[in-house]
């Protein structure tokens, strides 16, 4: 192997890697590696200040290979690719390896371990990155259409949002009729406007404009092609609509939580949750009754069903909307008591000030701890609310009320047909997962799957619209450009060692191997023809398998099924894979009792330690 | 960086590794290598020798591979595959498995225990999972003979 010159940073991510990952050791303990030319560590590799260190070294030491070792490789590859791209280096002469997620974060228990292991980790890095070798993506051009799944709120923003940018787009609607969650909302926080009639405007928006394809009652039920140029069935009445998108957004929305029958009273005359309450506000005029009674007292129980072994997010959005719905109360039945049993209060940002209102307006709050939660029980025909409250010094007070309103939360809608057809990433919470929430909020680890709105966490619908757009933003760099560039990391067939024998063509899952006229090696000239190469016993000079850089999808289940080991997948070749086993083991004990030679892949000899070092690990 | 009371190299024949059994973990880019990080972000603990190579698929791992994982050192080699899971193949459990049981045999024929080698379905938030598997896999190779 020609000498390579890598640059190596080892990132401290804060304290994140350094507070258990002695970092100088193991810059120490690689700044001899052969082909190293510049190691050094970093408090945030992923800082400005440190790219621009990196990009400098690149340009300055004629860098021809990249080791970082910080984070996971979903948080920052893209990141280190596109630095290396503008310095000059081909993004995948660059390796990331994981030393926080797969190293001092699974290891806080023991840093000499740590340690060591990043030291293994990152001399593995630096050994697969003697054999990268610059790719250059293929270019294909897009198709201008996106599928829009769930004609929610979010959906139909998106929708609209792409439309306006030139791309036909297909909205997708399980139900009869768009609108989602919103469209059956009446007066909504801060601003109290109306949900149905927010929809009622997108819904004219959207048949304003020809481009909107809208489909209800319809399902996407599969999902093929390559990046930019999808290939995608929706069922919609009994048949089945094939349609060629470029990508796909899928917003399909929450799910409230169900509180279980007895949680808190629930299942009990008077004991509702928000959304109930809601409703019934919604669908009503006048004072709000119960029992045909007009409703004089109410406690609202926050966090039911949220923040808990079952549920352990937030939903953030429910205290708003529960004190929104006490000032909506106090304007419909004046004088009625209003009791917030409240765990902690977001009200975030302007939303304090709806606090401050309420509060004003009479509404009492009182704050019970964690582990202390109120009881909610119903004597002589009456609903009482106990609960030991925080603020009065841990005092138990009784409140009779009418009614009882258990604040629940957002969860994930049950979609596994969908999640099937698109392979989602689902979270530990049920939710979407995107790859990063600050810094790539909208895209998944799926290619041409852009996901937003409440399916991937729960939003208000302010913060829904802004995520909808930001996939309209991102949806619409990737294709308005016209082109994508297909990841170049495929697989390719040494058409020197190929036997003809085909296996690879059935291997393929995706039919990017074919069998081709083999280049003969010397002096050449003649090209086989298929009738040929189909008469007689595959041999060299026969047909040789060659792979379509546009079909294949970088999976390598082809290479192992070569009986000549002619197959390697770019970034992942047998030399590099090799090389990155041998790094890894480099500080291992000997391999006792099993010493003396091994013939390795392609008839290689093996090297074998005769000898253990006596260093024990740990 | 000589550990205290575990001091002491393995000797050849001895009847179980008298150090901690270096393990290499096979992963997935999407689905089970987000599992392991997972893992780690939750801060749930396994042993340092294990480590992890992250691929697109399980189906695309040399048998030859895995064997060199062993004449390499390594004790143990754990396949965190995505079971139903693989965004690639619908039958990549089959393949894998195939690979599996055709590395075991090239152990078996070296005279190696085939249960050094070891698939489970690792899925993408399985973080307990991984970390109980590799941990339980780990004691598991610990007990055989060296």
């Amino acid at each position: 192997m020609t000498s390579r010159r890598i640059g190596v940073y080892i990132c401290h991510c804060g304290g994140n890697i350094s507070d258990y990952v002695d970092v100088p050791a193991v810059v120490g303990a690689v700044r001899d590696e052969p082909d190293v030319v510049v190691v050094r560590d970093a408090m945030f590799t992923c800082s400005d200040l440190t790219q621009q260190e990196i990009f400098s070294d690149i340009v300055e030491h004629r860098l021809d290979g990249l080791v970082v070792a910080s984070c996971s490789p979903k948080l920052h590859t893209f990141t280190f690719r596109e630095m290396a791209r503008r310095a000059g280096l081909n993004p995948y002469e660059y390796t990331q390896v994981n030393i926080r997620e797969q190293c001092s974060w699974a290891h806080t228990d023991d840093p000499q371990g740590a340690t060591r292991k990043a030291i293994s980790l990152v001399r593995a890095g630096i050994a697969g990155t003697r054999g990268t070798r610059p790719l250059e993506p293929t270019v294909v051009e897009t198709t201008q259409r996106v599928l829009v799944v769930g004609g929610g709120l979010t959906g139909m923003r998106a929708a609209i949002g792409l439309a306006d940018l030139g791309l036909a787009v297909v909205l997708v609607e399980k139900t009869a009729t768009l609108g989602g969650r919103v469209g059956g909302m009446g007066p909504m926080f801060p601003h109290g406007r109306v949900g149905a009639d927010l929809v009622a405007r997108l819904r004219d928006d959207i048949g304003r404009r020809p481009a909107v394809t809208v489909l209800t009652g319809a399902e996407l039920v599969a999902k093929s092609g390559t990046y930019g140029n999808y290939h995608v069935v929706v069922a919609v009445g009994g048949e089945r609509r094939e349609l060629a998108v470029g990508q796909v957004v899928v917003a399909t929305g929450f799910a409230d939580y169900e509180p279980h029958i007895g949680e808190l009273g629930y299942g009990m005359p008077g004991v509702l949750t928000l959304p109930e309450l809601v409703s019934r506000l919604d669908s009503s005029h006048g004072p709000l009754l119960h029992d045909g009674r007009r409703v004089g007292s109410i406690a609202y129980l926050y966090c039911v069903g949220s923040r808990n072994e079952e549920h352990s997010h937030c939903s953030k959005y429910c205290c708003s909307a529960t004190v929104h719905t006490a000032l909506r109360i106090t304007e419909r039945n004046p004088g009625a008591r209003q009791y917030h049993v409240y765990r902690d209060m977001r009200t975030y940002g302007r939303n304090e000030e709806m606090l401050t209102q309420s509060r004003r307006r009479g509404s009492l709050y009182l704050k019970f701890a964690d582990d202390d939660p109120p009881e909610v029980a119903r004597e002589h025909g009456r609903l009482e609310v106990t609960v030991r409250d925080l603020l009065s010094a841990g005092e138990e007070i009784r409140l009779p009320v009418d009614l009882v309103v258990l604040v629940t939360g957002m969860v994930a809608r049950q979609n596994r047909e969908l999640v099937d057809v698109l392979k989602l990433p689902v979270g530990r919470d049920g939710f979407f997962n995107e790859i990063h929430p600050k810094l790539r909020p909208v895209e998944t680890v799926v290619d041409g799957v852009t996901i937003c709105g409440t399916c991937q966490g729960p939003k208000t619908s302010a913060e829904s619209v802004a995520s909808g757009l930001a996939a309209v933003t991102h949806v619409g760099a990737m294709l308005k450009r016209g082109v994508a560039e297909l990841d170049p990391q495929v697989a390719s067939v040494n058409p020197e060692a190929c036997n003809g024998c085909a296996v690879c063509v059935e291997a393929c899952p995706f039919g990017a191997i074919s069998m081709v006229g083999a280049p003969r090696p010397a002096g050449g000239g003649h090209r086989v023809t298929p009738a040929e190469a189909g008469s007689g016993e595959a041999s060299p000079g026969g047909l040789v398998a060659a792979v379509a850089a546009t079909g294949c999808k970088g999976c390598g289940a082809c290479a192992p099924v070569c009986p000549t080991g002619a197959i390697d997948l770019a970034g992942y070749t047998d030399a590099q894979v090799t090389a990155i086993i041998d790094a890894l083991a480099m500080d291992l004990p000997g391999p006792e009792g099993r010493t003396g030679d091994v013939v390795g892949p392609g008839g290689a000899r093996l090297r074998v330690a005769a000898e253990a070092p006596a260093e024990v690990v740990r | 960086m000589v550990g205290g009371g575990s001091a002491g190299t393995a000797l050849a024949g001895a009847a179980t590794l008298r150090r901690p059994p270096r393990i290499l973990v096979w992963s997935t880019n999407m689905i089970s290598d987000p599992g392991i990080d997972l893992a780690g972000s939750s801060h749930l603990h396994y042993p340092p020798q294990v480590v992890v190579i992250s691929l697109p698929c399980t189906s695309g791992i040399k048998p030859a591979w895995l064997l060199r994982a062993f004449e390499q050192g390594f004790d143990g080699v754990f396949i965190a595959s995505d079971g139903d899971e693989c965004g690639y193949l619908a039958d990549c459990s089959r393949r894998s498995a195939g690979i599996v049981a055709e590395a075991q045999a090239m152990l078996g024929r070296r005279g190696m225990d085939g249960r050094r080698l070891r698939m489970a379905a690792i899925c993408s938030v399985c973080a307990e999972p991984f970390a109980r598997q590799v941990r339980e896999f780990a004691r598991a190779v610990a007990e055989m003979e060296a």
